[in-house]
């Protein structure tokens, strides 16, 4: 069990360093920096003019589907990434379990395809 | 890396294919649930890419005959245990008892959603594949012979839930079920997650007989234990026990009805059967730390149940207490544990989707002036006009209520024996004590029907189907009680082949 977790010190190492390196840059910019904030200077800047409208507005729903739609395929990359990484030792087998995720896959696609979830219109 | 390290693909025994089990026997072993996934692709490319309207009635038929053809299949396949993928699934007689439960009550609520969702404007031929796929997630989880397989049975039924639970998707009480049905399961799931990663690394594997054996160890780790209570919390979402109950009555009101049907019948019973598989699969040896969780949460669920829904004036929302009453007595029978205690809550499981597959087969037809309704209210003085569905009504109201001679009479008696033997007497006593004040509620729509004050007209558009649900399901709490339809017997082997 010990030598196990000495295997992953390197990472505790790293992680250490990170979160210390991210929080002293953070305190740093509070403690060593000049401020002397006025109204103008906090307030929303546009290119010199003052704000036209709020900085939130509605956006058309079907970004949200095309977003969803792109989600499922970038986790099928994450899939076929270790994959193909690991395709010498995997077999028959495992070039088959992948084509059969790859037509399930393919079957959703089809599916959202013919319900017109591509067409923008 | 050093030479001590091991690539997990070349040790062929991991995924479990090994020369003793090739890649047919392990499709054969899992024929069941391979047919239904096919199947369900199939008729999704089918129906979508065919144009004509009587595919979907086609799809609704062909997937409830598809239910019936493989739940005959289950049947007939005797006593035989095999496993696959290395213990990750389990196909024994526990499985199949449950398998053939949840496929028929599938199969039934299906057929009683065709009218509703027509009149709705809900019927759309994706209403029966997500059923479809929900019922291979529940499948795989009353199989699940690993943590892995678990949580996939689990999320492949949870998701298709969630989609199934806003299926109307231009009612904001529909929207909102499915979102907060989303919301607490994700949260549920996370908890069993997180649970599941503790027992792993506590125990070094994900197997549940690998899991057994460090369960089974006098000195249990602070974090198996930990992770033994996530796990369990986890379930307890699933099942609606109290406290993690508090999205049940929200989704049963704001989903379809035929949903809510759904909701509170297949699901809880694969449920039910994954709880009991995690106890005493993987964590048998580890009784006295479980049964303490389960004890509370039966005693909970039974009393919070009985009494959170006197005040209710929906019937949706009052179906959602009474399941979440009905889950703590089937706990009750699973904490007792033993042969005894686990064939109470399979026979209580069967027992309470009979009486909820009949209850709601009037539900889903309460309407008026063609537009649905749940308000109790609306059920005054229903004799009047309907003497034989009043009829049938008070015998299941009854029956839910466990009035004896009725069959749901039978289902407390054999879960408040099981608890008795156990010496968990005031386990027993309280569920007693929420029995006597849950019958109140239900008395109280009998109330409503026979003796209310303004009489409501309800339509009279029931369908023939739903109708002869109804009444064959009153007349089985009242023919059940001559030899229980075996269930006895059924319940007898198939809690054998879990306990040993």
């Amino acid at each position: 069990m010990d030598g196990l977790l000495q295997e992953y010190l390197p990472i505790i190492i790293l992680l250490g360093l990170a979160i210390g390196l991210g929080v002293i840059l953070l305190l740093a910019a509070f403690v060593l920096a000049v401020r002397s904030p006025d109204a103008e200077k906090v307030s929303a800047y546009e290119c010199g003019f003052a704000a036209f409208d709020d900085a939130r507005m509605k956006f058309d729903v079907r970004f949200y589907l095309v977003a969803i739609l792109f989600i499922i395929f970038d986790l099928e990359i994450a899939f076929l990434f270790p994959w193909a990484v690991a395709f010498k030792d995997i077999s028959f087998l495992g070039f088959w379990s992948m084509m059969a995720f790859l037509t399930v896959l393919t079957v959703g696609f089809a599916y959202e395809w013919k319900k017109g979830a591509l067409e923008w219109q | 890396m050093n030479g001590s390290s091991y690539n997990i693909f070349n040790s062929s025994n991991y995924f479990g294919w090994s020369e003793t089990q090739g890649v047919l026997e392990v499709i054969q072993i899992l024929l069941p649930e391979i047919v239904l996934a096919v199947f369900s692709m199939i008729v999704l490319l089918g129906a979508v890419y065919s144009r004509k309207n009587k595919t979907t009635s086609i799809v609704f038929w062909g997937t409830a005959t598809t239910f019936l053809l493989v739940s005959i299949f289950i049947i007939f396949r005797g006593a035989a245990v095999y496993t696959a993928f290395g213990g990750a699934f389990i196909d024994d007689l526990f499985s199949r008892y449950l398998k053939v439960l949840i496929l028929l009550s599938a199969a039934i609520i299906l057929m009683l959603s065709q009218d509703f969702l027509k009149r709705n404007n809900l019927f759309k031929f994706e209403y029966p594949i997500l059923m479809t796929l929900s019922v291979v997630g529940m499948m795989m989880m009353v199989s699940a012979g690993d943590l892995m397989s678990l949580y996939m049975g689990l999320e492949l039924q949870s998701l298709s839930l969630y989609v199934l639970a806003s299926f109307s998707r231009d009612s904001v009480r529909s929207t909102e079920a499915g979102l907060k049905y989303f919301v607490l399961g994700a949260l549920s799931s996370g908890m069993l997650l997180y649970g599941s990663s503790l027992i792993y690394g506590y125990s070094g594997s994900t197997v549940f007989s690998e899991i057994f054996i460090t369960a089974s160890a006098n000195e249990k780790s602070l974090g198996f234990v930990f992770g033994l209570v996530f796990i369990t919390i986890g379930m307890a979402f699933k099942v609606s026990a109290v406290p993690f109950h508090m999205w049940t009555p929200d989704v049963y009101e704001g989903a379809p009805t035929p949903v809510t049907a759904f909701l509170a019948t297949a699901p809880k019973v694969a449920a039910m059967g994954l709880f009991a598989r995690v106890v005493h699969d993987a964590f048998g040896g580890a009784f006295n730390d479980w049964s303490q969780i389960l004890i509370l949460l039966s005693v909970l669920s039974m009393l919070f149940g009985s009494i959170a829904a006197i005040g209710q004036k929906d019937i949706k929302r009052l179906m959602a207490y009474s399941s979440i009453s009905h889950m703590g007595f089937a706990l009750m029978g699973l904490t007792s544990g033993g042969l005894e205690g686990v064939q109470s809550m399979l026979i209580y499981m069967a027992i309470y989707v009979m009486m909820n597959i009949g209850t709601f087969a009037f539900i889903i037809s309460m309407e008026v002036d063609g537009k649905p309704v749940s308000e109790i209210n609306s059920l005054q003085m229903y004799s009047k006009t309907n003497p034989g569905r009043s009829m049938a009504l008070l015998i299941l109201m009854f029956s839910l209520a466990g009035i004896p001679p009725l069959l749901g009479f039978f289902g407390k008696f054999y879960v408040l024996k099981a608890a008795i033997t156990s010496e968990l007497y005031l386990l027993a006593t309280a569920g007693v004590i929420a029995s006597v004040i849950g019958a109140f509620y239900y008395l109280r729509i009998i109330y409503y029907i026979y003796f209310g004050e303004n009489p409501r007209a309800l339509d009279q558009t029931h369908s023939l189907f739903n109708q002869t649900v109804l009444v064959i399901s009153a007349l089985a709490m009242v023919l059940g009680v001559v030899n229980l339809f075996g269930l006895e017997f059924v319940s007898e082997i198939a809690a054998n082949a879990l306990v040993n």
